[in-house]
């Protein structure tokens, strides 16, 4: 295996009062060492679902598939994330080889313990350094990821922090532990503009840094467009498309990237009008057979599209679309 | 005022009092301080700023839904004048039908236990605006398809709605009493892009269609870029910078503004790294520094900026800013 992660068919259903719904179906990609891959869909598209399968962080009604697999190089090892079992056995996805950052920061410190006691806490986990060792270490991640005063912070709770700042504390925690991988949930949605772009700044640098592969989740097609190396598009827990970030932004390929874009307000181009993807995102419960877009696609070509699922084919090589559109040998009808 | 505004605000200033008590002074917040706008008949008037900056609450002192702390509130359409700071309980009722709010979060607005009918309906029964079920029937389902909502839905419930179906509902309850002035709060922020596009062309439509006049208050440069003709920028409760739309995006001059557009990532992914950045924090809100409160974070500042606090002046027709600087700044730029 000469990728970090390789995530082969995972589907993900949860049970759920009102039925079994499926949140993530037949989903594939890898990753490789210090790539970024900026994991794009809207509300219900299944992309923090994925992210938390690597940790196996969904909660105890998910059902993963029988083919499905997920493998960490984690350097030492080969570990095959979905086989894991008891808190024990997870530590080297928690934390470890993985680490996460949220969305909303001030959710995920606990309120009543200093920024500094989380740090070492988790350093005491994963590592065998002493606490006089994890302080030093935590502040020092605490300074290089631009908060100053960082011995002072070191000190504090959560809600004294501004939320760039929490965010930056976040960040620096997860990389403490030096992990191969870093997931990003949403990491900038809860941010103003001007901190957002800091953050991502600040993200850009540690990659080159630390050398860690990023998966970066958002609806955000600008952010990808700033922050990714490859980008993957979900939509109601199928993968669309995936491509180098520049492909897909300027020649995207499925109907429904081709939609996200043309739906973005741009500042460069206010005449321009906003085409909306027609009609709403199904429910889970109401998934539809075949493509899972053909209800709401514009190029819907009649019973082909409802009723087969359509196949990942390269449009141009390192660039595929799941798209009964691209038929015969990456062509468009 | 002039015949064609409809909305005029001078010297607005909301403060809201902290703690305080034995032997302790109380403090303010300065939510908002000394704003000056005048907002058109029939304009989308945008109002910008980063959270914490005052626009919900400017938005929120508009309809007196806040309470005024100090300066004047002058609303005229035509039929009524009022001030707002002074304006008695019969004339807040007949004010309330003609200016009203849209809520930013759809999923919260909407009461889980009322049908789609009668939350629209309840402004009509409240207000007392039409008598009999069946005028407020037809009333409700001619703005429900105003707002293009299937009828067949009124009699169902909110849970049963996506996220932008229910947007289209809160709009169609705000607009049942037949507003004149409609504030909308951060309307798009909670729907996804796809779906953002199309509420914004609902709200773009039926504000041409109905001739109202919108307050659109937003974090997100690049839609209020899209639907609105003038723009306020605001930051620690001031306005920085007015402008009609085209202006501000073309020849934006204060450097908070200059700094908010760089800031939006771009979808070129080639345009990497070309972000201005801004460096420091925002001041504390009960202990403001002295100045111009941007300073803290401006790359001009200079000793006149931490002594004097700028006022909005008028540099080109309709484009006012606030800033000791944007003569210099703009000179600069061109150099």
């Amino acid at each position: 295996m000469t990728a970090l992660l390789e995530v082969e068919n995972l589907t993900l259903r949860f049970d759920t009062d009102e039925g079994r719904i499926t949140a993530v179906e037949n989903v594939s990609f890898n990753l490789d060492a210090g790539e970024v891959l900026g994991l794009v869909g809207e509300s219900g598209s299944g992309k923090s679902v994925t992210a938390k399968a690597l940790m196996k962080l969904n909660p105890s009604n998910a059902i993963y598939g029988e083919s499905s697999s997920i493998r960490l190089n984690s350097g030492a090892e080969i570990v095959d994330i979905l086989s894991l079992k008891g808190a024990k056995q997870l530590q080297v996805v928690r934390g470890g080889a993985i680490s996460m950052i949220f969305q909303e920061p001030m959710a995920s410190f606990a309120p009543a313990i200093t920024i500094g006691k989380q740090m070492v806490e988790q350093l005491q986990i994963h590592t065998d350094m002493s606490v006089a060792e994890a302080s030093e270490l935590s502040v020092e991640m605490l300074n290089r990821v631009g908060i100053p005063d960082a011995r002072k912070r070191f000190g504090q709770y959560a809600f004294e922090l501004s939320g760039g700042m929490r965010q930056r504390a976040m960040i620096a925690m997860a990389l403490s532990t030096n992990p191969k991988l870093l997931i990003a949930d949403e990491p900038t949605t809860a941010l103003d503009v001007t901190i957002q772009a800091q953050v991502i700044d600040l993200m850009k640098d540690l990659v080159q840094e630390f050398g860690m592969a990023i998966i970066f989740i958002t609806h955000d097609l600008g952010v990808v467009a700033q922050t990714a190396d490859t980008v993957a598009v979900m939509y109601l827990g199928k993968l669309v498309e995936t491509g180098p970030v520049r492909e897909v932004i300027r020649n995207p390929a499925h109907p429904y990237t081709k939609g996200l874009i043309a739906a973005l307000p741009r500042v460069d181009d206010v005449d321009a009008p906003l085409t909306p993807v027609p009609g709403d995102i199904p429910s889970p419960l109401e998934r539809p057979t075949g493509c899972v877009f053909w209800t709401r696609c514009p190029s819907n070509l009649g019973s082909i599209c409802s009723e087969s699922v359509p196949n990942f084919l390269a449009v141009n090589p390192s660039h595929t679309a799941a798209c009964h559109l691209y038929g015969r040998g990456g062509e468009q009808r | 005022m002039s015949a064609d505004t409809l909305v005029s605000v001078r010297g607005l200033s909301v403060r809201f009092p902290l703690g305080g008590g034995f032997l302790r002074p109380k403090s303010f917040v300065h939510a908002v301080e000394g704003v000056n706008i005048d907002i058109g008949k029939g304009q989308f008037y945008g109002l910008v700023g980063e959270s914490g900056s005052g626009k919900t609450t400017l938005g929120r002192a508009l309809l007196l839904a806040v309470p005024i702390s100090e300066g004047d509130v002058r609303y005229s359409d035509g039929e009524v004048d009022y001030d707002l700071k002074s304006i008695g309980k019969q004339e807040v009722k007949d004010y309330r039908k003609r200016a009203q709010l849209i809520f930013q979060d759809p999923y919260a607005a909407l009461s889980p236990r009322m049908t789609v009918r009668d939350i629209i309906a309840e402004p009509l029964e409240v207000m007392g605006l039409t008598s009999g079920r069946e005028a407020t029937d037809d009333r409700v389902r001619e703005i429900a398809s105003k707002c293009r909502l299937n009828l067949e839905h009124l009699r169902r419930f909110p849970h049963a709605f996506s996220g932008g179906q229910r947007q289209r509902i809160s709009i169609a309850r705000a607009l049942v009493s037949g507003p004149r002035f409609v504030v909308a709060d951060e309307s798009v922020a909670a729907l996804d892009v796809s779906i953002q596009a199309d509420v914004l062309n609902l709200l773009k439509s039926i504000q041409a269609e109905l001739g109202l006049t919108f307050l659109f208050i937003s974090h997100d440069l690049s839609v209020v870029a899209h639907i609105c003709d003038h723009v306020a920028l605001m930051y620690f409760g001031r306005l920085v910078e007015t402008a009609p739309t085209r202006a501000l995006f073309s020849k934006p001059k204060h450097p908070y503004t200059k700094a908010l557009l760089s800031a939006i990532p771009s979808l070129d992914p080639d345009e990497r790294g070309k972000v201005q950045k801004l460096e420091g924090e925002i001041p504390s809100q009960t202990n403001p520094p002295p100045g111009c409160k941007f300073q803290t974070r401006c790359p001009f500042s200079t000793d006149i900026c931490r002594s004097k606090e700028p006022v909005l002046e008028t540099v080109e027709k309709e484009h006012n800013v606030a800033c000791h600087h944007w003569k210099d700044i703009a000179a600069n730029a061109a150099a």
